[in-house]
């Protein structure tokens, strides 16, 4: 059963879409693809398999939920707009 | 409405494109849909194969082979190694010219294939899979197939998609992580394998050579001891201790799923291969010519379907697996388990009892020998590997 609050997030930019977190994950709730990686919330469980998976650590399980976390990719270093 | 195609396999990787290559033999029209934008890159993989399994399908050419191995070292956690002779040659190899050559082997016998394609659903009529929906270039486009082979890694999602349990248990998926290192000095010939609960609980450390100063330095844990501690980590420690002045050429992150053949691997017209079906060699985690056989085996048994109009007939694909490697699996993962129960301590028992066999003596064989005597349990299991 899906939770309410989703407590999963992937580090924006920091992944390296190797898959190890989608064949671990019982709810078939990650979407991979070529660069792209994101929590389908509403399959999500918050059950960590994918947080312990990765070899990485771009994974991050946060009890109190993850609204408050950014989910774009850091603006450039030298931002040109800026 | 007619199929644009007979058989669509989803994924370019070794099991993929070898799949793809046995069922346009078998004479089906065939497309492969790769979500990558090349073949063979990323690469995510220690590259080590043996010569023998490599011949069934492809004559070896330098232009993928990055080393020839005769011998391997173990190093046990107290440092000290031994350095048996391979039953045979192997090989390091490019993957990511060695993947290209399979899916230009696909090609030549009538394949397609078409990259940046990616899956994200199967396509469904009537309550039946006809085909995929993909993204290719971001426009969605179905495409109809009778037969669907999942070659999508270890993802496995389009397995999943078809109703196909395909989860890996944390038990048994390894988490992976390889930095291919240069400038650095290694024995072109000798694969390194360093065990231990401070190197990689429950898995092991690779340095596999690619010429005289490079290699791909990589470890594997299972992701029930990476609760506590990252693959990254563990290798990152290897890495500044060993080779603090290395230059880093990649690095990556993987996953092995080192189980059992998945328990279903065909499912109405929808069969997976390779990694996607957890055929792998659940004690190496190599999973490049077990990938290739699932995929031949995959590929031919599907053209058959095709040609004779029997869907049902893919289910001879599960049987002829089984027969052929899937059985040698199921043995290989009790030896994995009882393996995985050696700590540091008994792991070093072994080396120093392997060091007392004369050193012509000194292989693969007579060092499980002396294994067998600190765990008597797996004698029943290895002795069916090597009567068969």
């Amino acid at each position: 059963m899906a939770q309410p609050h989703l407590m999963i997030h992937i580090v924006p930019g920091k992944c390296d879409y190797c898959g190890c977190c989608v064949g671990v994950c019982p709810e078939d709730a990650i979407e991979l693809m070529e660069s792209k990686i994101a929590i389908i919330e509403e399959r999500c469980t918050n059950c960590r398999k994918c947080v312990w998976a990765c070899p990485w650590e771009v994974i991050e399980f946060h009890r109190e939920g993850i609204a408050h976390l950014p989910t774009q990719i850091p603006q450039l270093v030298n931002d040109p707009t800026a | 409405m007619n199929n644009d195609y007979d058989i669509i396999v989803v994924g370019a990787g070794p099991a993929g494109s070898t799949a793809a290559r046995y069922a346009a033999a078998g004479g089906a029209k065939v497309l492969i849909l790769e979500k990558d934008r090349d073949v063979g890159y990323p690469v995510r993989c220690g590259e080590a194969v043996s010569h023998e399994g490599i011949v069934q399908f492809i004559t070896p050419d330098p232009k993928w082979i990055a080393s020839t191995v005769t011998k391997f070292r173990l190093v046990a956690p107290n440092g000290k190694s031994v350095l048996p002779k391979l039953d045979g040659t192997g090989y390091v190899l490019e993957r990511r010219i060695f993947d290209y050559e399979l899916a230009k082997l696909a090609a030549n016998e009538g394949a397609e294939v078409i990259t940046k394609a990616y899956v994200y659903d199967l396509l469904r009529e009537n309550g039946k899979i006809v085909g995929v929906k993909t993204l290719i270039k971001d426009k969605k486009t179905e495409i109809r197939a009778a037969v669907i082979i999942a070659a999508d890694g270890v993802e496995s999602r389009i397995g999943k998609m078809a109703g196909i349990d395909t989860t890996c248990h944390i038990r048994d998926m390894e988490s992976c992580a390889q930095m291919t290192l240069s400038g650095i000095d290694v024995e072109e010939d000798v694969l390194e394998f360093y065990l231990g609960d401070s190197i990689s609980p429950g898995g092991y450390l690779w340095v596999f050579p690619k010429g005289k100063h490079t290699a791909n330095v990589g470890l594997g844990l299972s992701v029930e001891a990476a609760k506590k501690k990252s693959a990254i980590k563990y290798l990152q420690e290897f890495v500044d201790r060993k080779y603090p002045n290395a230059a880093m050429l990649t690095q990556i992150a993987g996953g092995v799923p080192c189980a059992k053949t998945n328990p279903e691997i065909v499912k109405g017209n929808v069969i997976i291969v390779g990694d996607a079906a957890h055929q792998v060699n659940p004690v190496s985690g190599g999973g490049i010519i077990s990938g290739m056989i699932g995929g031949m085996i995959g590929g031919q048994t599907a053209a058959e379907s095709i040609l004779s109009g029997d869907i049902n007939h893919l289910q001879e694909y599960e049987k002829r697996w089984h027969k052929r490697l899937g059985w040698r699996h199921e043995i290989f993962y009790n030896i994995k388990d009882a393996i995985a129960g050696f700590h540091d301590d008994t792991l070093n028992d072994i080396c120093n009892s392997a060091l007392t066999i004369p050193e012509e003596k000194r292989t693969l064989g007579g060092i499980f020998r002396t294994a067998l005597w600190n765990k008597p349990s797996m004698i029943l299991d290895v002795a069916k590997v090597f009567v068969s």
